[in-house]
């Protein structure tokens, strides 16, 4: 089932403007910037990846190092198989937009994802779907992440122009929205486009 | 409408009724191919404006980016910024407004009253466009050319143009005489109106010079039936092979002293010695030129003079203006013919006519000779004019005069003195108009200036001409940068009463077959089959 395979993980955290979902495979991160949804009951809420993280389970026990006698890194998790269960990775999404009986909006989901819902990687027919238009890039750029704003826009806009033959006409079309958002901060413009350009 | 897709350019972003329209281009339209004189159509809510390009330039959104420019060596950079962070921009003034619906037949284009709300689109205008503000070649609208940059014909009505006086400037070598000659044909085609032309230099009768190339045919060569080629010198006219039909000579009798008051500059007279012709003339009459000629230097005389209270010094001044004029060839103590009355018979009989100067280039000749003839010419058609509303018979054919130098006559010292002055100011009163030549309108009366119907401008570029000639009409610096920018050559700019708006233009083109065949062609009221015969014989 393509459901099954594109699931990457399942909501543990939510709020209106993001929500964090753990993977079910330590490590099987969806890549920073790519589009996943929640599939809720109330209707499919869309959401950026905008940081992840790997760590214990355990908020107060810290992995130490195991390596020292190990030939490779894969050689420690095959010595301790139970690390794949004391280790966790979780994603953060910024919530992008949502869609409601069949309608795609660009902006919050008047709720929030409930907890336990699965998180789904977008396939490249949904990402294109959701890329006609730009206005999500307002919510990136205006939104509070750990990582730099620059960063996550252009993370996206790469991640988005893969679902699309003519890669560049995209990365144009979007430059050209960002470049009358960023009217004002032509700095943080080059920036972007320093790093979505081929 | 035919609904020709136009081009769009960009959205208005500001505008005032005063300053004219902000247009902000859209990205995928080049700056480059902006240029200044273009016309623009705006899609009103309500109605559509017409406005001419007057300013292009640049923007940027962050002025940073101007401090620190991109790196425009990176294609992908450069096109996402172009049209967004960077921006061409034009500014537009509007001329015409074309409300919306059937009344557009009716009321045809509107002067501007008002402006285009926010973001209304802006279009190249159309050749359709065009067609509705200028209307097509007809019965009374002759094609004199092209706006720039399109394939649209400009249209003139020339019937409206002929009823009042009109001017055509430029600096010299910008092609005023060839726009002159298509303006002449124009008249002579398509209007009632009947030229006479003071030809200085001889470039319209029979054939006219082009730089570096084989002469152009004259006005006579195309329409033979139609125009007259008078000459003031048979030997030249000859020389030049030019069938002339009639040798104009001056008779001393027929120079009156108000001729004198305009040749006081070239011919160096002083103000007393003018002063001293109307004494002269009261004294000794119509033949007063021979007598002062022949008033030697006796006492007799010395008598005369003092009872006249005329200076010996004055007098010997102005002895010496006449003896160059004496020295005219074609002054003579007395005219077989009047000169006069064989032009008013032409002119009556609807034929134009073009009077050649020949060797009599000097500027006194032709002062002379066309303040002359056009002064006892107005005064007949003042007087035909009046018994034709007395009686309420027709009046005389409507004549256009041609001037070149036209500064000479018109130049605020004179103009209020001339006959030329007095008929730019009286307008069409007496169905007698001019059409005015020069290359320093600066030179010329405002008064005159200001009562000139339509003015037609090639390149002028000394701020004193081109203020001059756009004394007076609104939107007037953005005009300015268009005249400045013309080309050198074969480009005009229009305004006036003739043309719902001012535009700049090509002429069409004149000196080619094809180009005599097409004034052929225009000309409905020769017969066709001659036309044709005509063409042929054109391409021989």
């Amino acid at each position: 089932m393509t459901e099954l395979a594109s699931r990457v993980g399942e909501v543990i955290e939510a709020s209106t403007a993001d929500f964090t979902a753990q993977c079910y495979e330590l490590y099987e991160i969806p890549p920073l910037g790519s589009l996943v949804k929640i599939g809720d009951s109330a209707g499919d809420i869309y959401g950026v990846v905008c940081h992840a993280s790997t760590a214990g389970i355990e908020p107060g026990r810290r992995p130490i190092a195991r390596g020292k006698h190990e030939p490779s890194e894969a050689e420690i998790y095959r010595s301790s198989p139970q690390l794949l269960k004391l280790l966790k990775s979780d994603f953060g999404s910024l919530v992008v937009g949502h869609r409601h009986e069949e309608r795609l909006f660009h902006f919050l989901p008047p709720r929030p994802a409930r907890i336990h819902s699965f998180v789904y990687l977008c396939s490249p027919a949904e990402v294109r779907e959701f890329s006609q238009s730009f206005e999500f890039l307002n919510i990136l750029l205006n939104a509070r992440v750990p990582v730099a704003t620059e960063e996550l826009v252009a993370a996206a806009l790469r991640q988005m122009s893969r679902s699309y033959s003519d890669a560049r006409a995209f990365l144009m079309a979007a430059g050209k929205e960002l470049a009358v958002l960023l009217s004002s901060d032509f700095g943080q413009l080059k920036a972007i486009l320093g790093r979505i350009k081929e | 409408m035919t609904g020709q897709p136009s081009e769009r350019l960009g959205i208005v972003v500001a505008a005032s009724l005063d300053k004219g329209v902000d247009v902000r281009l859209d990205g995928s339209v080049s700056v480059e191919e902006m240029v200044v004189g273009r016309y623009v159509a705006i899609e009103g809510q309500k109605r559509r404006f017409f406005g001419m390009i007057t300013d292009v330039s640049l923007g940027v959104t962050d002025p940073s980016l101007a401090v620190t420019p991109p790196d425009v060596a990176d294609a992908f950079i450069a096109e996402v910024l172009a049209g967004t962070a960077t921006f061409g921009a034009i500014h537009v003034s509007p001329m015409l407004t074309i409300g919306g619906g059937a009344d557009v037949l009716l009321e045809g284009p509107q002067p501007v009253k008002t402006i285009p709300a926010h973001f209304s689109v802006v279009n190249l205008a159309s050749e359709h466009d065009m067609e509705l503000v200028f209307g097509k070649e007809d019965a009374k609208r002759f094609h004199i050319g092209n706006p720039l940059d399109m394939e649209t014909r400009l249209c003139l009505n020339l019937e409206e143009l002929a009823k009042r006086s009109n001017g055509i400037f430029g600096k010299s070598g910008t092609g005023k005489t060839f726009l002159t000659r298509i303006l002449l044909i124009g008249m002579l085609q398509k209007s009632k109106a009947v030229n006479l032309i003071f030809d200085m230099h001889n470039e319209y009768g029979w054939a006219g010079t082009r730089e570096g190339w084989p002469p152009v045919k004259g006005l006579k060569q195309l329409f033979p039936s139609k125009v007259a080629v008078f000459t003031l010198d048979e030997e030249n006219s000859r020389r030049r092979g030019v069938s002339t039909d009639f040798v104009v000579k001056i008779g001393y009798d027929e120079i009156a002293p108000e001729d004198m008051v305009l040749l006081r500059q070239t011919l160096n007279l002083t103000e007393p010695a003018i002063e001293a012709v109307y004494q002269l003339r009261r004294r000794f009459g119509k033949s007063w030129l021979q007598n002062t000629l022949d008033m030697e230097n006796s006492e007799d005389n010395k008598q005369l003079l003092k009872e006249m209270d005329i200076h010996e010094s004055t007098f010997q001044n102005l002895k010496r203006g006449l003896a160059t004029i004496r020295r005219l060839s074609f002054v003579e103590p007395h005219a077989p013919v009047d000169a006069v009355d064989r032009i008013l018979d032409y002119v009556s009989r609807g034929n134009n006519v073009v009077l050649e100067f020949g060797r009599h280039r000097d500027v006194t000749a032709y002062v002379l000779v066309a303040n002359m003839l056009t002064r006892r010419i107005y005064e007949r058609y003042k007087a035909d004019t009046d018994t034709a509303t007395a009686q309420g018979s027709a009046p005389p054919n409507p004549l256009v005069i041609t001037i070149e130098e036209a500064h000479k006559f018109l130049n605020p010292e004179v103009a209020s003195r001339t006959i030329f002055g007095e008929i730019a100011r009286e307008m069409r009163k007496y169905n007698v108009t001019l059409l005015v030549i020069d290359q320093r309108p600066s030179g010329i009366d405002t008064e005159v200036m200001s009562q000139m119907g339509t003015k037609i401008t090639c390149l002028l570029d000394n701020e004193r001409d081109i203020d001059s000639v756009l004394a007076g009409v609104s939107g007037k610096n953005e005009l300015k940068s268009v005249l400045s920018r013309l080309a050198p050559k074969r480009q005009a700019l229009i305004f006036g009463h003739a043309v719902p708006m001012p535009v700049a233009f090509q002429p069409r083109e004149y000196g080619t077959p094809e180009s005599y065949a097409g004034f052929l062609h225009a000309d409905r009221s020769y017969p066709s089959a001659q036309v044709e015969k005509d063409i042929e014989e054109l391409w021989d």
